[in-house]
């Protein structure tokens, strides 16, 4: 990994498309502003992963599902009928 | 055409049941042809892998459970699967469901939807923008729960 020193409003290029600035630093937390053509996607890294990870585990579950409504509170399945 | 499935072995399918996602599922990027398929156990559907025949996932139309649903994405990545704007009637939203050995304890993901243009056959699983959905939201519990707060 190339690891590089910034100060606020200093950027980064990568490539000519996308530049990353560093726009606001403050205690642990740093806001990095992002500029890149609209087919590159941006995600923070954490949402990306807990949603292939979620994938993954759905993609495991056996073939005999549930009947909703059997598995439904007493009360609900009443309203419903 | 006929296509080999998880749930039900081999199956005749309607052409117009097969779906493309230009980009995959998050985790199965390589695999882009799926069937939409109904469930025998109503409300979920399948969403089939026409390409590797053990991988399927159980889908659910969210509004079942969280009627407040939202999907939150900018309108250009919408485009990438031919729709204008959520509002597009030829839009479907659905959720990923995620099954544990104790079936009440089953999950939706509301963080990354799925959402099909009915019209153009394609599909693509998008990125909630709106933080307040989870990768897990509770189904029974949700739909049990009368007064859920407003996201």
């Amino acid at each position: 990994m190339l690891i590089l020193s910034r100060r606020v409003n200093e950027s980064i290029n990568i490539g000519d498309k996308i530049e990353i600035a560093i726009i606001d630093l403050r205690g642990d937390q740093v806001k990095v502003g992002i500029k890149a053509p609209r087919d590159v996607k941006v995600y923070r890294q954490e949402v990306y992963n807990a949603i292939q990870q979620e994938n993954l585990m759905a993609s495991r579950a056996g073939t005999d599902l549930p009947t909703l409504v059997k598995l439904l509170p007493e009360e609900n399945s009443k309203e419903k009928n | 055409m006929t296509i080999q499935t998880k749930a039900y072995g081999t199956i005749e399918i309607d052409d117009r049941q097969q779906l493309f996602f230009p980009f995959g599922i998050l985790g199965f990027e390589h695999l882009k042809h799926y069937a939409l398929l109904d469930a025998a156990q109503q409300p979920f559907y399948w969403l089939q892998s026409l390409e590797v025949r053990e991988l399927a996932f159980v889908l659910i139309n969210p509004a079942i459970f969280r009627p407040d649903f939202e999907v939150k994405v900018i309108d250009e990545e919408l485009g990438e699967i031919g729709l204008k704007s959520m509002e597009d009637a030829n839009a479907l939203t659905f959720a990923i469901v995620t099954i544990p050995e104790n079936q009440s304890k089953m999950t939706a993901n509301l963080q990354g939807p799925i959402i099909i243009n009915k019209e153009t056959k394609q599909g693509r699983q998008f990125i909630n923008s709106d933080s307040c959905w989870k990768t897990k939201h509770y189904i029974l519990q949700e739909l049990a729960d009368l007064r859920h707060e407003a996201c």
